[in-house]
């Protein structure tokens, strides 16, 4: 019986990549939103989450498929879908009052109206007394809460949240989440559908009655969870800690590929998105891991809390740990390997392991290394290299991949960089090894 | 609105409140001032009948009047056009592929080029008026007002922030509720910045535009320039001091009157949420804020824009088949690029027609010999001022306590026309016998030097605390701590002063080459005296010719020199 809010039907997106080639980064993503229903979507950065929710908001369109707002195609922003930024995207020079009745008065309502749906909203979500505020005199929470009335006081069926409790610190997320969650159950809101882009693997567990998570290159959706408990949920409860297990699991598990689990990494291709992660977070989380009260195993969740780490710092790191088979990641659970055992061991040879691993295993490293050995002055300028990423990845995603190697790199003395003149070239006191070799 | 409700019974419905009686001959005087001075505009007037300057200095009050009325028509036009232009080019990209070179090209002639092709057409079009002269003097003050703002606003517009695009795109904004509740707010420090510059650089060429002498006709607009003028013919260093007084008061009057308030009223617009940077205050702002009629009539004209958006507003949404995207058309953009290539090439095959036509090529070679000289001039006297005023503006900028006082101080100085110093230069040089190719070189940078002082006062004043405490924790000493520490610190902010003072020093060359004082001219070999020599003979395809090569060197040295130290900047040097 339940009417579909919004329906997706094999859709697909791609973008022009600065060289002229499409870089697909949806695909064949099927995709509903029934009446009464939150919708969470985990993935990656890059995964394309943000993007399905850019394109179910209308202010994209999709290059293939269909996209459906109350069986009716969607060409653009519907008047029915609202949505909150991560970034709040407050019109600064505006007042709070002002802020939230933009939208109606867009719309052609008048004054008294707008005024008296604004006052309406601004009460609901708390902010009573503020209305002649402006956001530069809010704090973060705050500033979200105006965004929150904002989309509300447009009565949406469905309110899109684009990582909206990520911006703001733990406590403050948690009380806006715990709010808005309260709003939704008393049915005091013409809302009839959530869908909420999330890094926060605790709150899509907490907030959300289907989760789904999505998997990169291209993004698709790889795996759902429906989570049937009833809200107010407890976050320390043991179904909930079981399904954010669970949840990490299927985050950290690989999308199936050709080979055994060890040799994964192996077959992983030049324009891989290597992990948004500094030397010294990976090397902290692999001495973490190593020490007490852990003894090279972890579970994920928990490690997530002895760390202080958010859940998009936490599992990159991770990831490079078993990319670097330093670590392995299986079911939600972090295993040190011997390798990373001796790697915490050994304070001076780390360096020199971590180099061996990323030649190993890293082929985009690889393939610098190896192009840099073929030239006698043993540098190249990094554009090559870029082009070749963009390839596969996006302008940004491909100069951030680049920079990660090359962080990787240098410390691992397998190459270094030369930020003025933007060359790559063989550590120092390598050069003459390699002339004679 | 919503305010007005909770103010007191009293101040509600008694007529105004007192500060309203303080404004009141404040805003009166004004209105019958700017309503005095535009009737003196349209007077009759035929080509040929001279118009009397008198030196006495119970003028000054009325010329000042005149002048400042012309600069400020030419603001609101540059503001019109700032606004047309930022907006095609920012929305329509087959206006941008047009527009954004052709601002390129404008900003680079120079000033003075425009009043000598423009000034016949501007007269011929109100005959036996005074106003055919008035619009052309306009016109030129316009051209040396309206680019940086239509440059900035355009600059604006495309760097609005994505998220804010999202949002305004989510609640539905038209095209036009858009411009006014995001664009137009967000760009707006950053253009009135822009205005406060344009009133600075009008004022260098306010002698020029109002004294004009375009092929042997001489007219005398009344207002400062011309009394300048017909000081400088009279050899009166008396009335020139008077003039120089005169437009150091009006500059401090509509500083205080016009730009403070504005500028405190748009630090609301500021984006950057740090409150590190202190605001401007005004007083005037403060007063109006607390009158109360005069604030419900410029709530009323706010609620005239408020009214529009319901006019025009969007009539659908996404679900409707009008928002459907129309695939772009290949052929119509293709068609339109052959158009402009077609242009271009007709106009190019013209240009060279032209000059091989009426001036020769030998002509052609001369002029650009010409440029050189005068690049070199702005070359090295850039690179003089900086040496100079570099240490000075780092020793400045690392005092808080003179920092903000001589920065204010440099601006008022760059506002300065010092074209007004010239007599001076040339008594100086007519009584030592000096050369004026090389003497008559300074008075290029006279004017302009002050946008290097003032960004490097800036810059310097910039340095966070933390490298401060580093650099003497370090014990950095000597050129170890120039080199390191100091240099790059300011570069970035060296850079855009000196981009500002190159472009202003080549425009300056006009002027500059070629001075007099009563009838001894003196004239050094260049690009600028060349013009100016033509422009006193109407020798328009000479004219035309010295233009066209100045903008070569002008876009040539943009484009390969300063572009590229900015980026550097850009990259490299900032915190």
């Amino acid at each position: 019986m339940t009417a579909k809010l919004i329906e997706l039907k094999n859709v697909a997106k791609r973008f022009k990549s600065a060289d002229g080639s499409a870089r697909s980064v949806l695909e064949g993503v099927d995709f509903e939103l029934a009446d009464g229903e939150i919708v969470a979507l985990l993935g990656q950065s890059g995964s394309g989450k943000s993007t399905l929710l850019r394109i179910i908001a209308g202010l994209i369109s999709a290059d293939g498929g269909e996209v459906k707002y109350r069986q009716q195609p969607l060409y653009g922003p519907a008047n029915g879908v609202s949505m909150v930024f991560q970034s709040f995207a407050l019109f600064p020079w505006l007042t709070v009052q002002q802020n939230v009745e933009l939208g109606l008065e867009a719309r052609g309502v008048s004054q008294d109206e707008r005024a008296k749906r604004a006052e309406a909203a601004i009460e609901l979500i708390g902010l009573s007394g503020f209305e002649g505020a402006l956001p530069r005199e809010l704090s973060g929470g705050m500033k979200q809460r105006v965004g929150i009335a904002r989309a509300l006081v447009m009565e949406p069926d469905v309110l899109l949240m684009d990582e909206a409790f990520s911006a703001l610190d733990v406590l403050t997320g948690e009380q806006l989440r715990d709010d808005m969650l309260e709003l939704w159950d008393g049915k005091d809101t013409p809302m009839r559908g959530m869908l909420i882009v999330s890094h926060n693997i605790e709150e899509a567990v907490l907030m959300a009655d289907r989760i789904l998570i999505f998997a990169s290159d291209p993004g698709r959706v790889r795996a759902e969870l429906r989570i049937s408990l009833p809200r107010p949920r407890d976050a320390d409860s043991v179904e909930v800690r079981a399904l954010i297990d669970q949840v990490y699991a299927l985050m950290t598990a690989r999308a199936p590929r050709a080979g055994k689990a060890t040799e994964e990494a192996v077959s992983l291709h030049l324009g891989y998105r290597l992990p948004e992660a500094d030397v010294s977070r990976i090397e902290g989380l692999l001495e973490l891991l190593a020490d007490d009260p852990f003894h090279g195993r972890a579970d994920l969740p928990q490690l997530a809390e002895e760390t202080d780490l958010t859940d998009d710092e936490l599992l990159p790191a991770a990831d490079a740990l078993h990319l670097l088979g330093l670590a392995q990641l299986a079911h939600g659970d972090i295993v040190m390997t011997p390798l990373g055992k001796r790697y915490v061991e050994g304070e001076d040879v780390r360096q020199e392991v971590f180099g061996q691993q990323l030649l190993a295993h890293v082929p985009l490293a690889a393939h610098i290394r190896h192009s840099l050995e073929q030239e006698p002055s043993g540098e190249l300028p990094e554009g090559p290299f870029l082009k070749l990423l963009r390839e596969s990845l996006d302008a940004e995603e491909a100069e951030r991949v680049l920079k990660v190697a090359i962080e990787w790199g240098r410390y691992g003395e397998v190459f270094e960089y030369n930020y003025h003149t933007g060359m790559i070239h063989l550590p120092e006191g390598e050069d003459e090894d390699e002339g004679q070799g | 609105m919503i305010k007005f409700q909770y103010l007191p019974r009293q101040v509600v419905e008694s007529s105004g409140n007192r500060w309203d009686w303080a404004l009141l001959p404040l805003v009166l005087a004004v209105l019958v001032l700017m309503a005095f001075g535009a009737r003196q505009m349209a007077h009759p007037y035929q080509v040929g009948a001279p118009l009397p300057i008198s030196l006495d200095t119970l003028y000054l009050p009325y010329y000042l009047l005149r002048t400042t009325l012309r600069m400020f028509i030419a603001l609101a036009a540059s503001l019109v056009f700032a606004c047309v232009f930022a907006a095609l080019a920012a929305k329509v990209r087959a206006a941008e592929k047009v527009l954004v070179p052709l601002l390129d090209i404008l900003q680079s002639i120079p000033i003075l080029g425009f009043l000598s092709i423009t000034v016949t057409g501007f007269i011929a079009l109100f005959p036996g008026n005074l106003l055919g002269v008035e619009c052309a003097a306009i016109f030129a003050i316009f051209t040396s007002q309206a680019w940086n703002m239509a440059f900035s606003l355009y600059q604006s517009l495309r760097t609005v922030p994505g998220e804010l695009k999202e949002a305004s795109r989510i609640f539905q904004l038209s095209g036009w509720q858009r411009f006014w509740r995001l664009e137009l707010p967000f760009a707006m420090p950053q253009l009135l910045w822009n205005m406060m510059m344009s009133m600075s650089g009008g004022w260098f060429f306010v002698v020029a535009s109002e004294a004009i002498s375009v092929s042997n006709q001489n007219i005398k607009l009344p207002g400062i320039g011309s009394y300048i003028a017909t000081a400088i013919e009279a050899r009166d260093m008396g009335a020139i001091g008077w003039a120089i007084a005169a437009m150091a008061i009006g500059i401090l009057l509509y500083d205080q009157l016009f730009f403070r308030p504005l500028l405190a009223w748009a630090d609301k617009f500021r984006f950057e949420a740090d409150g590190s940077e202190a605001g401007q205050s005004s007083w005037l702002l403060t007063l109006l804020r607390r009158t109360d009629k005069l604030q419900t009539l410029v709530r009323a004209a706010l609620r005239v824009v408020e009214r529009s958006f319901s006019l025009f507003r969007r009539e659908y949404d996404g679900t409707s088949i009008r928002a459907r995207p129309q695939p772009p058309n290949e052929l119509w953009s293709r068609a339109w690029d052959a158009v402009i290539a077609a242009l271009v090439l007709f106009a190019g095959w013209r240009l060279v027609n032209f000059i091989l036509g009426e001036v020769g090529l030998a002509e052609v070679g001369h002029v650009f010999v010409l440029g050189i000289y005068t690049l070199i001039r702005v070359l090295v006297l850039i690179a003089l001022a900086a040496l100079v005023w570099v240490p000075v503006g780092i020793w400045i900028g690392m005092n808080p306590r003179w920092a903000e006082r001589l920065q204010a101080l440099a601006q008022l100085l760059a506002a300065f026309p010092a074209n007004l110093m010239f007599p001076l230069a040339v008594m100086f040089i007519v009584h030592f016998k000096l050369s004026p190719n090389l003497w008559l070189s300074p008075l290029m940078v006279l004017g302009t030097q002050w946008y290097i002082l003032f960004n490097v006062i800036a810059g310097a004043s910039n340095i966070p605390t933390e490298l401060r405490y580093a650099s003497r924790n370090l014990g950095l000493k000597g050129w170890l701590r120039w080199k390191r520490y100091l240099l790059p610190a300011v570069f970035p902010s060296f850079v855009t002063g000196a981009i500002t003072a190159s472009g202003g020093s080549w425009n300056a060359s006009i002027v500059a080459e070629y001075v007099s004082w009563g009838d001894t001219t003196l004239q050094a070999q260049g690009l600028g005296s060349y013009i100016a020599q033509m422009t006193t003979a109407g020798d328009f395809p000479r004219i035309a010719l010295g233009i066209g090569v100045m903008c070569v060197f002008v876009m040539g040295l943009n484009h390969f020199v300063w572009r590229k130290l900015y980026s550097l900047a850009e990259d490299r040097m900032h915190f």
